[in-house]
């Protein structure tokens, strides 16, 4: 059992027989740890939502807010369970995402094109011989790409897909799949996208305005190609990986008063993001080590012209990004039931921007983790300390802020009551910060090189139970529940110095959150019909507590609904399929001060789709039809940016 | 399966119908009233935080003592997206208010007496504005673009109050913000505000009769309010680079168009005039020390010597977070000063009394600033 545990749960690492594994049980490898509360979506339920990026899925999970500022381009980050979004971690193949500049992940920019499954944990994930960053953030999200299986002795995959729809989207991709040799193989997939973003909105009040525009400059050109080698080494196994994204969109801007038509708004952004990352997992009796590397180089130009929008300020700035990284993690099996690990890591960062007075900084950041965990009978233990060492320079003598060093622990812990292990119940604890950005301390007129880390704290309890029932038509049912209690500490916000346009950060605020995560889920079949269900709910009461002072202390913090859930429930019947989904978002307030001024309404979508395959040897070809936002509410998740409509998507795949 | 069904439908009904959003009504706080003379109250205008098309309108009337909060939403229901984005201006001539809405690139004309919506007049990236005679002048950062989209100089558009139609645009200083009428010269203050770190330091001249520039002063980095006085001095602050250069105010004498005095241990955020004396307040930061500094001051404009430099007497300033806007009552001489607090929540109006002991005070909408006083009663 434990052997399994190791080998399945290490993300990073692929099975070390995964040619011969049905497709099933392969993607069953990545269910993730009941220990700490997690969700996923993956395989085909994943590629069911239809869903264009990896926000779009993260949604469905209970205890998360995506941000989003509408239409395909627009800004999407996930923030879980009140926290912040820089304190969500964002690993892609085992491997986390950075942003040393801002410490934000557009999930926008992550296609689902390739993705065989979303992983959402709180607190940390946890599994054998993990590298010291999955320790060292308050909640991860693990988008794992598809690893190359071959069936019935083949040694080609490929698929070829072309999407399109409303907003003059485009989406051509293609996956290609080669086993190289006995003990290697290949994956290559590229994909395209072309939307010229505009779509038809309105705002409408009670007894007042009644308006309808078309939100201009929101088009998006993008490039993704990725290119995976998989290998098989005696007793481990290795991969290696090069991710290349270029893009360019436009900034359709907030949506506010103005004389209709008049200003076209034409602020570019132009992403050029490379990274090569690779890892090699061996085990020598008991004793597993993974060792891995990520090399990433990003660049950013912004520009705002005059020329094209007579009201815009000319900004026209480049930032160019380079992190370099490289951990190994090490476990020792001391009996059958207990383990440790320890785990270091090493990550420079450097941030090269053609801003007046930039200060050039670099971050060096040393973390090792040391952990154990102890399987008894009925009883799960998981301890671990991280030591966090962060170093940052800069070009200019003084600007620099100090050195930084911080022990953080967490505690998990699992108990089975049953002999049937249908129930369990956890409980967590962990506190974690996160850094400062290098925009935080660094940003031309912004930054404050003073600033302290954002520390946060986590509690929680629940339980999960699950069930499968071979003779009847429910076939599985499942529950999980838990409630939490966090504290976000010396949150780091942004504070008017003198005026609308001078802003600086401090450190004032202090958050409470209290919530409640729920989902259930379950599947059935009735005649020909298979129907599964996910159902889940959140409660969440996040209020500031910066100022005793002030009128507002107390206050729900902005965009937090109080409820919030979402349903999907699929049906298949032969080769058909019918999908639908539902969000919803309660209402909620723009700022911490809950007055009507600052009221939001709540918004709930519904997406449908209906798919079918057809075989003919070899070959496999699917239609998806999808119709997204089928009531055309219209809505916002951030003021001034309205969302789309009722769009629609055709998806067409050739499988071979 | 017939129970999924129920729900799914049961969901796709809810799913159908939402009411739309009520427009926002006013919100009535009694606060105290009293005997103005011909003041009947006050509009004040909050500014909104960039982006969140949060600009409101509040009136206070001395008849009920009622503080009245957010009054144009209600009044004009039929404007799409209320006031705008960002109030940077506001001032009333003759029977209208006029409103600059930097962020919506327009200027609101409003019926004083029933706070109506007259018409709307677009001027990209406007910021104040100024009268003289039969027209409206407001300043605008968007002048033509050169060859260097960084070099890009601002404007002033002349309006015709009565058409309401720009008749004639004048080339100025790169960021023009304040303006100040003397004769027949209109001064106006460059900051070069986009150009950090080569500020503007000039102040303009424009001769009204040919509308064009006629003169620059030099006088400091970041050039912001300005007040004209009635010994026919203009009183400027500048704003320093918030590095080096502190905030100072400046004085031009409208006889030669030179800066006559500077008053360099008087730095200025705001200020307003009343008869003799210019109440300053100044709320600086520095970029070295990573602080601010809020100071008071009310200056005699006739000797240019600092009166005092506390113009609130009962520790009440202690509370503010970050002073906004100052006017003063030109009939009960009553000083009002606002606080901006965090700009992302309501802010607060202060009245203080001439001796400067706090009166009353009122919530605002988000980051208050202007005050202007009205003849006429709200309806």
């Amino acid at each position: 059992m434990i052997r399994s545990l190791v080998i399945l749960l290490a993300l990073a690492a692929p099975p070390d027989s995964i040619d011969v594994l049905p497709e099933s049980v392969v993607t069953a490898y990545r269910q993730p740890d009941k220990v700490i509360p997690a969700q996923t979506l993956q395989g085909e339920r994943l590629e069911r939502l239809n869903a264009l990026s990896v926000a779009d899925a993260i949604r469905y999970f209970s205890g998360v807010q995506i941000k989003d500022y509408g239409g395909v381009g627009g800004l999407k980050t996930i923030n879980v369970r009140s926290m912040g979004s820089q304190h969500v971690g964002v690993f892609y193949d085992g491997v986390q995402l950075g942003n040393a500049q801002n410490g934000q992940i557009d999930l926008g920019k992550y296609s689902l094109e390739n993705m065989e499954s979303v992983t959402l944990y709180n607190g940390q994930k946890g599994t054998a011989v993990q590298s010291a960053k999955d320790y060292a953030s308050a909640s991860a999200v693990y988008l794992q790409t598809r690893t190359p299986v071959f069936r019935n002795g083949r040694r080609t995959n490929l698929k070829a897909s072309l999407a399109g729809g409303s907003f003059g989207t485009v989406n051509p991709s293609v996956y290609w799949e080669q086993r190289v040799g006995a003990r290697a193989s290949n994956s290559f997939n590229a994909e395209y996208l072309y939307t010229t973003g505009r779509y038809r909105f309105s705002y409408r009040k009670k007894d007042g305005y009644d308006t309808t525009a078309v939100r201009q400059n929101g088009d998006v050109r993008a490039l993704r190609v990725e290119d995976g080698f998989f290998g098989r080494i005696p007793d481990g196994n290795w991969r290696l990986k090069f991710y290349f994204y270029d893009s360019e969109r436009g900034y359709p801007g907030a949506f506010v008063r103005e004389e209709p038509g008049k200003f076209r708004h034409e602020d570019r952004q132009w992403d050029t993001d490379f990274f090569t990352q690779g890892s090699l997992y061996k085990e020598w009796g008991d004793y597993h080590v993974n060792a891995s590397f990520k090399y990433a180089y990003d660049y950013l130009h912004y520009l705002s012209d005059p020329r094209l929008d007579v009201s815009t300020m000319y900004v026209d700035n480049r930032y160019r990004q380079q992190e370099a990284y490289a951990s190994v993690a090490q476990e020792y099996r001391i009996t059958r039931r207990w383990d440790v690990d320890l785990a270091a890591d090493y990550q420079f960062n450097t941030l090269d921007a053609d801003l007046v007075n930039f200060v050039y900084p670099s971050r060096h950041t040393v973390l090792t983790a040391l952990s154990t965990s102890l399987r008894l009978e009925k009883l799960k233990l998981q301890g671990s300390l991280l030591h966090t060492f962060v170093a940052d320079y800069a070009r200019q003598a003084g600007a620099a802020a100090g050195h930084r060093s911080h022990w953080t622990p967490t505690a998990v812990l699992q108990y089975t009551p049953f002999e049937s292990r249908n129930l369990s119940l956890r409980a967590f604890y962990k506190r974690i910060f996160r850094m400062p950005t290098l925009n935080d301390l660094y940003y031309t007129f912004i930054g404050n090189k003073y600033l302290k880390p954002e520390f946060t704290a986590q509690y929680n309890i629940g339980l999960t139970w699950d069930r499968t029932f071979p003779k009847s038509r429910l076939r599985k049912a499942g529950i999980s529940l838990d409630a939490y209690y966090n504290e976000v500490e010396n949150k780091i916000i942004a504070m008017p110095a003198s005026n609308q346009f001078q802003w600086t950060m401090v450190n004032l605020g202090r958050v409470g959150i209290r919530g409640l995560d729920a989902a259930a889920s379950a599947s059935m079949a009735v005649g020909g019909v298979t129907a599964d269900l996910r159902l889940t709910y959140t409660f969440q009461k996040a209020q500031d507590f910066t100022d005793p002072e002030s009128p507002w202390y107390g206050g729900q913090i902005p965009y937090i609904p109080w409820h919030s859930g979402s349903l999907i429930a699929g049906f298949q019947w032969k080769a058909w399929h019918l999908d639908y989904s539902f969000l919803y978002t309660g209402e909620r307030y723009e700022a911490v001060a809950n007055i009507p001024e600052n009221h939001a309404q709540p918004w709930y979508t519904s997406d449908l789709s209906l798919s079918r395959g057809f075989k003919a040897g070899a070959h496999e070809l699917k239609g998806t039809l999808a119709v997204n936002n089928i009531f055309n509410q219209q809505y916002e998740v951030v003021k001034c940016y309205p969302m789309p409509g009722t769009n629609f998507r055709l998806i067409l795949s050739w499988i071979l | 399966m017939k129970k999924i069904l129920f729900l799914l439908s049961l969901l796709l009904v809810l799913a159908a119908c939402r009411e739309p959003e009520e427009i926002i009504p006013s919100t009535q706080t009694g606060v105290g009233g009293g005997d103005a003379g011909d003041i009947a109250g006050f509009f004040l205008l909050n500014e909104g935080n960039m982006g969140s098309n949060k600009c409101t309108l509040d009136f206070y009337d001395y008849a009920s003592g009622i503080y009245s909060k957010n009054i144009f939403a209600e009044r004009n229901p039929e404007i799409v997206q209320e006031l705008g984005d960002v109030g940077n201006d506001m001032a009333i001539y003759g029977s209208r208010l006029w409103v600059v809405v930097n962020c919506s690139n327009l200027v609101e004309v409003i019926d004083v007496r029933t706070g109506w919506h007259i018409d709307q007049i677009s001027i990209p990236n406007c910021r104040s504005i100024t009268f003289k005679d039969q027209y409206a002048y407001v300043s605008s950062y968007a002048g033509p673009v050169e060859i260097d989209p960084n070099a890009r100089l601002g404007y002033v558009a002349k309006i015709d109050t009565s058409s309401l139609e720009i008749i004639d645009t004048c080339t100025v200083g790169y960021q023009p913000e304040e303006m100040a009428v003397v004769g027949d010269n209109l001064y106006v203050a460059n900051s070069g505000g986009y150009r950090v770190p080569n500020y503007d330091n000039t102040v303009s001249v424009v001769d009204l009769h040919i509308f064009r520039e006629v003169q620059k002063i030099d006088v400091a980095p970041n050039l912001h309010r300005m007040e004209a006085d009635a010994y026919g001095n203009i009183w400027v602050s500048s704003r320093g680079d918030y590095y080096d250069i502190p905030s100072m105010t400046f004085v031009i004498s409208s006889e030669n168009n030179a800066v006559i005095d500077v008053l360099d241990l008087l730095a200025c955020t705001d200020m307003t005039l009343c008869g003799d004396s210019l109440y300053v307040y100044s709320n600086t930061w520095n970029y070295f020390s990573q602080t601010s500094d809020v100071n008071y001051a009310i200056v005699d404009v006739k000797t240019h010597q600092v009166v005092t430099r506390k113009f609130i007497t009962d520790g009440t300033e202690q509370q503010f977070q970050n002073p906004y806007g100052i006017a003063v009552n030109p009939n009960t001489r009553e000083i009002f000063v606002t606080d901006a607090r965090d700009y992302v929540t309501p802010g607060k109006v202060y009245c203080f009394s001439p001796e400067g002991r706090l009166k009353w005070s009122a919530n605002t909408g988000d980051i208050p600033s202007r005050i202007v006083f009205t003849h006429t009663p709200l309806l």
